[in-house]
């Protein structure tokens, strides 16, 4: 059509041709691949709705009272629940959390406070490390120096390999944030005559509260959903226990031991166990965002 | 020692000469203890390291570096190659990968330069909530939805049009190396798709404007002052969500079939260095075994470590070119 | 937000040691063989109305995964079906006492679709299964056997076995290196094999499970898996050359049929056992403990193991597990009053 309009020469028409045809390719290109963009998107959404779905209709249909009340009842009978599973995770990873959040908060704050020489550097390595290293492999580490030597599986090997997993993660973030509080700040206190010790923590660290404590929440929300470090460490246990020098039972576990089994009970305690779970993660992850969305 | 202390103090407050009151003994006691936590955190890892090495000792003593490609996996005659299981780590990793990385360049690309912001909002924080689902959670979901539906619907129809190809040959049964690939690339999919979209992010929006005032469509914008840009930033995505895929356990457990056999089809079971740990580590009885099993959990190790040196290494490049082109 | 930061520590170590102070009943740990789980689970909750002040908390990870961590010396006792070796005995180091529960039996399950009936196999038939050598469900030698029954027409034969170290498996190996000479050179016996072919599933659960899932699998595991699931069940020929179904009666037979042969510490295999009636697949699941054990939580102990081979026995049929036969548990209770205490 635009042909039409322009009279041209010969060559110049036929070169306009090929341009508009050109155009015509490139718009349909374009057409084409954001087609597929969306068909991309829709295909990563698809799964994750389907899990989703899943999780909330078969494991909200499951869920009822005698789930957090009752321990389980003996193979093949109806009933019972997972009382001593919750209370196992809820305590493992409060045994997790005493020790590995200290921790991590310690030795991000050397990072951030004393941590440009050589130690620093060192340490930095090391919990890069620590993070890429898979879970099941800190499991095999906890059950060689903690459960063969006491000669037990317990909640204190359970909750060790889940802490050692929260350390790096924790001492990351808190470097991280406290990097972000001015030096002004630091140097205002110490002109008041402060001790160093207590600028750190009384006005670097308690500045910095608010984001530490997302970043603490979101590892307490990753650990708590681990299973692999768990299986040859805090074990299981059929009954409610809460000596942490025995083995103990977890929710993510039993979901394991439930879902490969042949019981149709058992298969839909797992979807009860793993709503409970899922719920309890998306909590925390929107509490954080919450608290970050506040913040900005 | 308090030479090392005040220098370390003088590198940090910037501003003035120290005071000697800032030296006292608060302020060592502090200093000291998070030293000892520092330590501490290191001295784990090293412990960890060692014991590895430690525990797998017996087993390169007898199978030597041959361990590490020997298919031989059995039990009853103590022989013990881990070269199953780095085949099916490897080609499960692979595959997810295939499938994930057009899937989350689609994704992010689509979030980040066509959809409508609330839509991005909401589509970007699910996918995100993705990455917070327990592995145990998506092992549950890969036994009674994914399998079953690969056996009846796409292993059928993938038999019928490509079986002449051997990776899609043999009887459907759900479970294998195709439901591990799949789960994986599940998994995967929010920490590629996350990362990407920063990098995307990343990319003022003057670039785009400029393709987009010499008349580039949309796609070739996108093409030309988005995807070329960010191409080191997707290859470290791309590694990490690698690395994340070697070192999965649960989810893959629960739906690779485990078996200690290489098979070329997708449709046939397998095993993952990762998935034989968690099967047999609790109960191998004899002292070999265990070393062996140490030894792939120390292959494991060293490997995710290789991953992820050099997902570190392609971001950081990244970064440090990224922060030039800014000033 | 900020005193949340230190409050939460505080309370979460609080939270700590109300729950340390907390004691609980004297908690004995066991951990072992899958096959008697369902059995094992029963018992201790019932035993529990009984003694009140003593919980047994079993963890069924598999008969290798009991007698390692019995070595180890992880749990209190271990489970297993298959007996110790010589060779892990020896790693032990103290004496260890193989105590008898009950028998069971190990079926040859499958799901082959449409097919509700008992399909009928000889030796050759399971072995050739299990090798990976009959790959599809139509293959004459079973449609042969079975005349009358719907066999589908060309589908494929999925293996499904324990990914796990496993008694189940060391008595269904031991049985099919008995019968087959072909099975006993390329595979053998043990806990854990290396399997021609097929898929591996964690436990006799997550067998079950998946051939119940799982259409053209066939696999193995416990007899009450197999019933308590609706699972098909194979008629076995057995060493008489009789079809046998498995049930609680012929695995009763098959021990009695071997009574003679069971030696002193218990340690006996009785696969392909003589006898018209016997089921070729069948064994003693035992509970392994130490010969002396610590004076408080091993009384405890050993006075469940008297009540689980005297009182106990009643519940087993009940679980399609076949009672231990009464000449032995005298044999047995014998045992147990061996046990020292320190």
């Amino acid at each position: 059509m635009e042909v039409s309009l322009q009279p041209a020469a010969h060559t110049t028409g036929r070169l306009r041709d090929r341009l508009s045809f050109r155009d015509f390719g490139r718009k349909w290109k374009n057409r084409g691949m954001r087609l597929l963009l969306l068909v991309m998107a829709i295909a990563a959404i698809a799964p994750l709705l389907s899990v989703f779905i899943y999780v909330f209709q078969q494991g909200g249909s499951s869920l009822n009272w005698s789930f957090f009340s009752e321990v389980p009842v003996p193979v093949g009978e109806t009933g019972g629940g997972m009382l001593n599973a919750w209370v196992g995770t809820v305590t493992i990873v409060l045994m997790a959390s005493v020790v590995g959040i200290p921790w991590g908060i310690a030795a991000g704050i050397y990072l951030s406070e004393y941590g440009k020489g050589k130690l620093g550097n060192v340490l930095r390595f090391a919990t890069d490390i620590l993070t890429s290293v898979p879970s099941i492999i800190i499991g095999l580490f906890a059950y060689a120096i903690i459960v063969v030597p006491l000669k037990r599986f317990s909640a204190h090997a359970g909750a060790a390999a889940l802490a050692v997993i929260m350390v790096p993660f924790v001492t990351r973030t808190t470097e991280e944030l406290l990097k972000l509080v001015p030096n002004h700040v630091r140097e205002a206190g110490l002109a008041l005559g402060l001790p160093r010790w207590k600028v750190v923590l009384w006005i670097v660290l308690r500045g910095s509260a608010g984001g530490i404590m997302t970043g603490v929440m979101l590892a307490v929300a990753r650990v708590a959903g681990e299973t692999a470090p768990l299986l040859f460490t805090a074990f299981g246990n059929r009954f409610l226990s809460l000596s942490l020098d025995q083995p103990m039972a977890t929710l993510p576990v039993q979901i394991y031991t439930y879902a490969i089994s042949p019981y149709e009970e058992w298969h839909r305690q797992a979807w009860a166990g793993a709503f409970v779970l899922v719920i309890f993660v998306f909590t925390l992850n929107l509490f954080t965002r919450l608290i970050m969305a506040r913040r900005r | 020692m308090s030479k090392a202390v005040a220098l370390e103090v003088s590198q940090t407050v910037e501003a003035g000469p120290v005071k000697k009151r800032d030296l006292h003994l608060g302020d060592r006691v502090f200093f000291w203890i998070l030293r000892g936590v520092a330590t501490s955190v290191i001295l784990l890892l090293a412990a960890l390291t060692l014991y590895l090495f430690r525990l797998s000792i017996p087993a390169f003593q007898t199978f030597g570096a041959k361990f590490l490609i020997s298919l031989e996996w059995n039990p009853v005659s103590e022989v013990f190659g881990a070269g199953p299981f780095i085949y099916g780590t490897v080609v499960s990793s692979l595959l997810a990968l295939c499938i994930s990385v057009p899937v989350s360049l689609g994704v992010s690309l689509f979030l980040n330069e066509l959809a409508p912001k609330k839509l991005a909002d909401t589509m970007g924080f699910l996918v995100e909530m993705l990455a917070a689902i327990p592995s145990v959670v998506y092992g549950l979901w890969g036994i009674f939805v994914l399998a079953p539906w690969l056996r009846t619907t796409v292993q059928p129809l993938l038999g019928k049009t490509f079986g002449f190809i051997p990776l899609f040959q043999g009887p459907p049964f759900g479970v294998g190396m195709l439901a591990a690939g799949l789960v994986l690339a599940i998994m995967i999919t929010p920490t590629i798709s996350a990362i990407c979209k920063e990098v995307f992010r990343a990319i003022p929006d003057h670039q785009r404007e400029a393709s987009l005032a010499l008349g580039a469509t949309r796609w070739e914008m996108i093409h030309m002052s988005v995807i070329q840009t960010a191409r080191s930033g997707i290859l470290g995505a791309v590694i990490l969500g690698l690395g994340r895929a070697m070192g999965e356990t649960m989810a893959v457990t629960m739906v690779i079939g485990n078996r200690a056999e290489i098979d070329i089809s997708l449709f046939a079971p397998a095993q993952t260095m990762a998935s034989v740990i968690a099967n047999e580590y609790a109960e191998a009885s004899s002292q070999i075994h265990l070393s062996s099993l140490a030894a792939v959990g120390l292959s494991l190790f060293v490997v995710s470590l290789l991953i992820n040196a050099m997902a570190r290494f392609v971001v950081h490049r990244v970064d440090s070119r990224s922060a030039k082109a800014a000033h | 937000m900020k005193n949340v930061m230190f409050k939460l520590p505080t309370l979460a170590l609080a939270a700590v040691l109300w729950v340390a102070a907390a004691n609980a009943a004297d908690l004995i740990n066991g951990a072992g063989a899958t096959f008697p789980y369902p059995l094992y689970s029963k018992w201790f909750s019932d035993y529990q109305k009984i003694d009140r002040s003593i919980q047994i908390n079993y963890q069924s990870i598999g008969s290798g995964g009991g007698i390692r961590q019995l070595i180890d010396r992880t749990v209190d006792f271990g489970a297993s079906d298959a007996p110790m070796t010589d060779e892990q005995i020896q790693k032990a180091k103290d004496p260890v006492v193989h105590v008898p529960m009950v028998l069971g039996a190990v079926v040859v399950t499958y799901n082959v679709p449409g097919v509700k009936a008992q399909l009928k196999m000889t030796p050759d038939i399971v072995a050739d299964l299990f090798l990976g050598k009959i790959q599809k469900w139509d293959d004459a030698r079973i449609t042969k056997l079975n005349p009358g029954v719907a066999i589908p027409k060309d589908h494929p034969v999925m293996v499904v076995h324990r990914s796990d170290g496993s008694g189940t498996t060391a008595i269904f190996s031991d049985y099919l290196s008995k019968v087959s000479a072909e099975w006993k050179e390329k595979v053998g016996t043990g806990t854990a094999l290396k399997w021609p072919t097929g898929l591996g599933a964690k436990g006799n659960e997550g067998v079950t499970g998946t051939v119940k899932s799982t259409p053209g699998t066939v696999g193995y595991v416990e007899y009450l898996f197999a019933e308590t699931n609706q699972l098909s069940m194979a008629e076995l020929k057995n060493a008489s050359g009789n079809f046998v179904k498995p049930n609680v009666k012929s695995v009763s037979q098959s021990a009695k049929g071997s009574l003679k042969q069971i030696p002193e510490d218990f340690r006996v295999s009785i696969t392909n056992a003589q006898g018209k009636e016997s089921y070729p697949i069948s064994g003693f699941t035992y509970i392994l403990v130490y010969k002396t054990l610590s004076a408080d939580k091993g009384k405890k102990l050993v006075s469940f193991l008297k009540w689980a081979v005297q009182d106990g026995q009643k519940t087993a049929e009940t679980l399609f597990y076949a009672p231990l036969p009464t000449e032995l548990v005298k044999k047995i209770e014998k045992k147990i009053a061996d046990i020292q205490f320190k």
